[in-house]
């Protein structure tokens, strides 16, 4: 095997993040050095990690763009690949990334954690992302979702004195372990059967009918099984509350956002690039889980009293809806599913990044009753945050109405008429508890009339265009849709 | 005569135990961090088995890396202990009850 130029280009992304992760890393180690070690000395923001990690991610936006051309080009043996879909998803995560570091510079700058080991970490969970997204091997889509998962259980931890955040890591890492565990368990059945780790080559050998097929199956269960503990779908959703909730926020924004672009392109690569010959045995395992993810997700939501709580178990809820998108096994469906997954990560930015802006040193703005009255208070925040949660819900003319709908469009189209209903009925339940929180910023009694103090103008920017491009997106849904489309077409037309 | 079949009966009761030891086990954190090595070891009993049989060396490559990984695992994993031990004075599962909805 020889390493040629060509190889090189089509990552060059990745081994930029690399690069600085590593630099971010050593700054830290050594700028310092020297140092008292003081309480204010440990308190004081450190900025050069910031600066580094949003020039980082900008760059590597600027690299992928340049080198996106619709092309599929293979790497590194056929271990890499590099498409349209890579392409599109890379460019979310750079922007999810962007986001997540702009809004939680105060947040972590006011509890005295805005150093480098928040960004090194964040840089190196991108780099798992990316590799995630371009694996075309098992063993490329298991390393990098350990680079995404180890780097994902240490940011929870990052508040060591903070016992509640601490035991969310333990929980986190255990689960996390035992779907990695399973994950493993039913790649190496996977193996066992077709005699190869590469997703396309497996795809080939699957079509020409295999022997076992009860040893196809056991492992399909398995890798399922991981797969629904990565997203966080019921039943295996049991995490996610605890975690979002035991998280520092800035880190709930993180795990909540970009994350969700990796899962869904780990369940693209192994199911449609790998398994797609086995798609009627997948195909019901993922109508149940989806099902259940919706009724867990949309029912459990409604007793939360605490917003970070809530926002998990509508995760669950959309992830099951995701999972709806990619059960279909069509081109369609794929792209049903990538508009949704890139929309919610949108949404998700934003509520979470409005979370960060109203908390303050030593108040968490994480209760539902935090919000009684926003409107006012803050009038333009608390119309940001209907806007959010009424897309969250699927009202039209915002974006959420769009992804559902194109969900539901593409299962219609499957034949699933039964399960578009179902998603239906469980919309309908959860629109109720979002509708609760607008109530809330609209119509309830505010604890005090204090006004919300200034906060950075970038943050309260970039805030207002999240907002407003899930307005933006609901009005005029055509581009990004064509180009969610495309991007399936040219990747598995 | 020692065939395929054994070693993945092998590699399935070590799973089995494995998972049980995470669930069954409410007493010790550091009990479940072994069992979490156990399930990592059984499955590499699995690759390097079809390994052998298919004549195929890319499942024991697979093998060295889900070694590495390991190790960073639980070196993580001891360290977020380390920390929760500080905190709590306590590694008792059952003491992990703080967040509960």
């Amino acid at each position: 095997m020889i390493l040629s130029m060509p190889d090189l280009l089509s990552a060059a992304p990745e081994m930029l993040v690399l690069v600085m992760a590593c630099v971010v890393l050593m700054f830290e180690a050594y700028a310092v050095r020297g140092q008292a070690d003081t309480a204010a000395a440990v308190a004081r923001p450190r900025v050069a990690g910031y600066v580094l990690t949003l020039a980082t991610l900008l760059a590597a936006a600027g690299l992928t763009a340049f080198t996106a051309s619709g092309v599929t080009a293979t790497a590194f043996s056929g271990m890499f690949v590099d498409d349209a879909l890579a392409d599109l998803l890379k460019l979310m995560t750079y922007f999810a990334g962007i986001a997540a570091a702009i809004y939680s510079r105060q947040y972590l700058a006011d509890r005295a954690l805005m150093r480098g080991e928040y960004f090194a970490l964040l840089l190196f969970a991108v780099l798992g992302m990316m590799v995630m997204i371009s694996a075309s091997h098992l063993l490329t889509l298991y390393l990098g979702l350990e680079l995404l998962s180890l780097a994902l259980y240490a940011m929870v931890a990052l508040r060591r004195d903070d016992a509640v955040a601490v035991e969310a890591a333990m929980k986190y890492f255990v689960l996390g372990a035992l779907a990695s565990g399973l994950l493993l368990y039913g790649m190496s059945m996977l193996y066992g059967l077709t005699g190869t780790l590469e997703l396309g080559k497996m795809a080939a050998i699957l079509a020409g009918g295999v022997d076992e097929p009860v040893v196809l199956a056991f492992g399909l269960v398995f890798v399922v099984a991981g797969l629904g503990f990565k997203l966080g779908a019921a039943p295996f959703h049991m995490w996610v509350p605890d975690i979002y909730h035991g998280a520092p926020t800035a880190v709930t924004l993180f795990i909540g956002s970009a994350p969700k672009l990796a899962a869904f392109a780990f369940v693209i690569r192994l199911l449609a690039d790998g398994l797609q010959p086995a798609h009627g045995d997948w195909q019901q395992m993922l109508a149940v889980m989806a099902v259940l993810s919706l009724a867990v997700g949309n029912l459990a939501a409604i007793m939360q009293t605490n917003i970070k709580r809530m926002l998990a178990y509508s995760t669950i809820a959309h992830m099951g809806f995701l999972l709806l998108g990619v059960m279909t096994g069509e081109v369609n469906g794929y792209s049903a599913a990538l508009f949704y997954v890139v929309t919610y990560v949108i949404m998700s930015l934003g509520a979470f990044g409005l979370i960060l802006h109203l908390a303050r040193a030593g108040f968490e703005a994480d209760a539902l009753d935090d919000y009684k009255g926003l409107n006012r208070r803050a009038p333009w925040l608390a119309a940001l945050m209907a806007i959010l949660m009424l897309s969250m819900a699927g009202l039209p003319p915002f974006v959420g109405f769009y992804a559902k709908l194109t969900v539901l469009q593409a299962l219609v189209g499957a034949g699933w008429i039964w399960l578009a209903v179902v998603a239906v009925l469980f919309s309908l339940v959860g629109a109720y508890y979002y509708l609760r929180v607008v109530k809330r910023l609209y119509f309830d009694t505010p604890h005090s009339l204090e006004p919300v103090t200034a906060t950075p103008g970038d943050a309260r920017m970039l805030l207002s265009v999240n907002g407003l491009a899930v307005l933006a997106l609901g009005l005029l849904p055509q581009p990004l849709l064509s180009l969610c489309l495309q991007a399936m077409r040219l990747t598995y037309g | 005569m020692i065939g395929l079949n054994h070693y993945l009966v092998l590699g399935s009761v070590l799973f089995a135990l494995s998972v049980l030891g995470i669930f069954l086990n409410r007493k010790n954190l550091i009990v479940l961090l072994m069992a979490i090595e156990l399930m990592l070891l059984a499955v590499n009993i699995n690759f390097i088995a079809f390994s052998h049989f298919l004549n195929d060396t890319a499942g024991q490559i697979f093998v060295f890396f889900i070694l590495t990984v390991a190790a960073a695992e639980s070196a993580i994993g001891l360290a977020i202990l380390v920390v929760l031990f500080r905190v709590r004075r306590s590694i008792n599962v059952d003491d992990l009850d703080s967040l509960k909805g």
